[in-house]
């Protein structure tokens, strides 16, 4: 009896508590200082790196960010992602060209069409748990394809183009390039704060223990299906912001935002940078965009070179470029 | 088909459970009294676990009425039985492995504070539970381990942190699916005292393989075999019956 209400100071363990409690404030500590240089290199970077391409991996890593709460806190393996991101891109495309809206609620409908859209396949999905949740996001995901293919608005395989990018509000022209990119920074900003908030709140403690432990989440009472229908309207729609915001920096919404390859990237960036990571899905966004890029005129297909890397990643570091960086920290 | 006795807090009544033509658990009738430590035991694929698992609703009955404290519970959602005061743990520790043991503890005390749903907060607010978490996780004993992830615990510590985790719903019913399986000995003996220590003033029902650990802690004891009730009584009376003792014939010969 007396081992198990021993409570004496000065104990080894408890040094080792402290310590792990040290550590852990020590990554927090790091985590802040790399979002404050990260934050000042985005603001210094229109001056060295192409706007254009700075504002396309601002873009997806929001996506891949969206799409970790998922995957890396709630253990939702979506393989349909894209229909929330090419459909919002689908939204402000035509609300900002046909309907000729401002910008920025050009977006927010983009975003709340998306996380609308999100509550009708999450709440199909989220009956289903492991490959057979991914099976139906994917399924669901391709009725949704084939609905954007189809319907008149969209102009099947030529997309909807030359969309306007307008002035901000009726105030700032968005076609001056710093313009468009500060704006674009704080959408990302924003949209990755949210993301943070979320993840480290008290509802996404609990989505990180449905992760952990589904069944002993339901036995301790918490009602899962909620929580994770309410996180998977949330990363809809955040993915959304990042499929509107691509359409106002590169003009166009086409088939290739919800095709289900685009499904499958967002899960090789998160992958790549770092499932559950904060960090990791906008390096992993940052390297894949960059290779495509890189590639792009290359005699190698680049999709070639993005399978043998994500090979390379499943098989030599598993926790993703991130995962294994805060591995070798904790050591 | 008898009424159920009045001091009688979970009750089953013909439950039965078929899986594709195969009865793993058929009409099987139960009393937990209120305040027992009460045993399920049984060869192995008696249909204990079955049983558990139809109690709690993780499985749904073929036929049979379950009652809690005399209502009938048999339509209600495995997370809505644990919030009537029904809690079970599993065969498996089920422990969230990559969250601190304080995190653990404080998962299942944040539903009750009303500090589960915020998404727009600071998780810092967490930090008001720690107080009652950290009296849980001293009073099992891992008081030593409160920031270390559940995972790096050797196993009779994740049991430790389970029944924390539990008693921190403060349930008057818990329910152990093998609570000592795959244990030491000097780790039987802690889990044991543990569970005679918060039993005082609940009610436990266990599925337990240990015959001295039943003989021990036990006040009653339901026998399973085949998916049949086999026998019911203290300890004695069950163990020098003849049935009981040709079902576990090979095993448990004295």
């Amino acid at each position: 009896m007396t081992s198990l209400t021993q409570s004496g100071p000065a104990r080894p363990e408890d040094k080792a508590a402290t310590a792990a409690h040290d550590r852990q404030k020590n990554l927090s500590r790091i985590g802040l200082v790399v979002a404050v240089i990260a934050i000042i290199g985005l603001i210094a970077a229109p001056f060295f790196v192409y706007p254009v391409f700075v504002m396309t991996v601002l873009c997806f890593a929001l996506f891949a960010t969206a799409f970790n709460l998922l995957l890396g806190y709630t253990g939702l393996l979506s393989f349909g992602h894209a229909a929330f991101f090419g459909g919002a891109a689908y939204f402000t495309a035509h609300a900002a060209k046909v309907w000729g809206w401002e910008p920025l609620s050009a977006i927010l409908l983009g975003a709340a069409g998306a996380g609308l859209m999100g509550l009708v396949v999450g709440f199909v999905a989220i009956r289903r748990q492991g490959i057979y949740f991914a099976m139906v996001t994917l399924a669901l995901s391709q009725m949704v394809y084939f609905i954007f293919l189809q319907a008149p608005f969209t102009h099947g395989e030529d997309g909807i183009q030359n969309v306007p990018r307008g002035d901000l509000l009726g105030l700032v022209d968005l076609n001056r390039p710093l313009n468009i990119y500060y704006f674009v920074l704080l959408i990302f900003l924003v949209g990755f704060f949210a993301v943070w908030r979320i993840v480290n709140s008290p509802f996404g403690h609990v989505l990180q223990a449905i992760r952990e432990n589904e069944n002993r989440a339901i036995s301790l009472g918490y009602r899962v299906e909620r929580y994770k229908l309410a996180a998977f309207v949330m990363s809809a729609t955040i993915a959304g912001l990042a499929g509107g915001t691509k359409v106002i920096v590169l003009q166009i919404a086409t088939l290739t935002d919800v095709a289900w390859q685009m499904s499958g990237e967002v899960v090789l960036m998160t992958l790549l940078g770092g499932m559950g990571t904060i960090f990791g899905p906008s390096i992993g966004a940052t390297l894949v965009i960059t290779m495509q890029n890189y590639f792009a005129t290359s005699d190698v297909p680049v999709t070639v070179i993005v399978g043998v890397i994500f090979v390379l990643c499943v098989l030599l570091f598993r926790r993703g470029i991130v995962g294994e960086a805060i591995r070798l920290m904790k050591r | 088909m008898s009424s159920s006795p009045a001091d009688a807090i979970l009750s089953a009544r013909g439950l039965t459970k078929e899986f594709l033509g195969f009865r793993a658990v058929s009409d099987v009738d139960l009393d937990v009294r209120e305040g027992t430590i009460h045993a399920l035991i049984g060869p192995n694929g008696a249909g204990k676990t079955t049983v558990f698992n139809l109690l709690t609703k993780f499985l749904t009955p073929s036929s049979g009425t379950i009652f809690f404290r005399g209502d009938d519970i048999t339509g209600v959602k495995p997370a809505d039985v644990a919030r009537l005061g029904l809690v079970r743990s599993f065969q498996i520790s089920a422990v969230f492995p990559h969250l601190t043991v304080l995190d653990n503890v404080r998962v299942a005390l944040q539903r009750k504070a009303g500090l589960d749903t915020q998404f727009w907060r600071s998780n810092r607010v967490l930090d008001r539970l720690d107080d009652e978490a950290n009296r849980l996780i001293d009073a099992v004993g891992l008081s030593a381990f409160a920031g270390h992830d559940a995972a790096e615990l050797p196993y009779g510590r994740k049991r430790a942190l389970e029944i924390a985790t539990t008693l921190a719903l403060d349930p008057p019913v818990l329910l152990f699916d093998e609570p000592m399986a795959g244990m030491g000995v000097e780790d039987i003996g802690r889990i044991s005292d543990l569970i005679r220590r918060i039993a005082k003033g609940r009610t436990v029902l266990m599925v337990e393989h240990n015959l001295s650990v039943v003989a021990d802690l036990c006040d009653r004891v339901t026998v399973l075999a085949r998916g049949e009730i086999l026998a019911e009584g203290d300890y004695d009376t069950v163990s020098s019956d003849k049935r009981v003792r040709e079902a576990y014939m090979g095993s448990e010969d004295e």
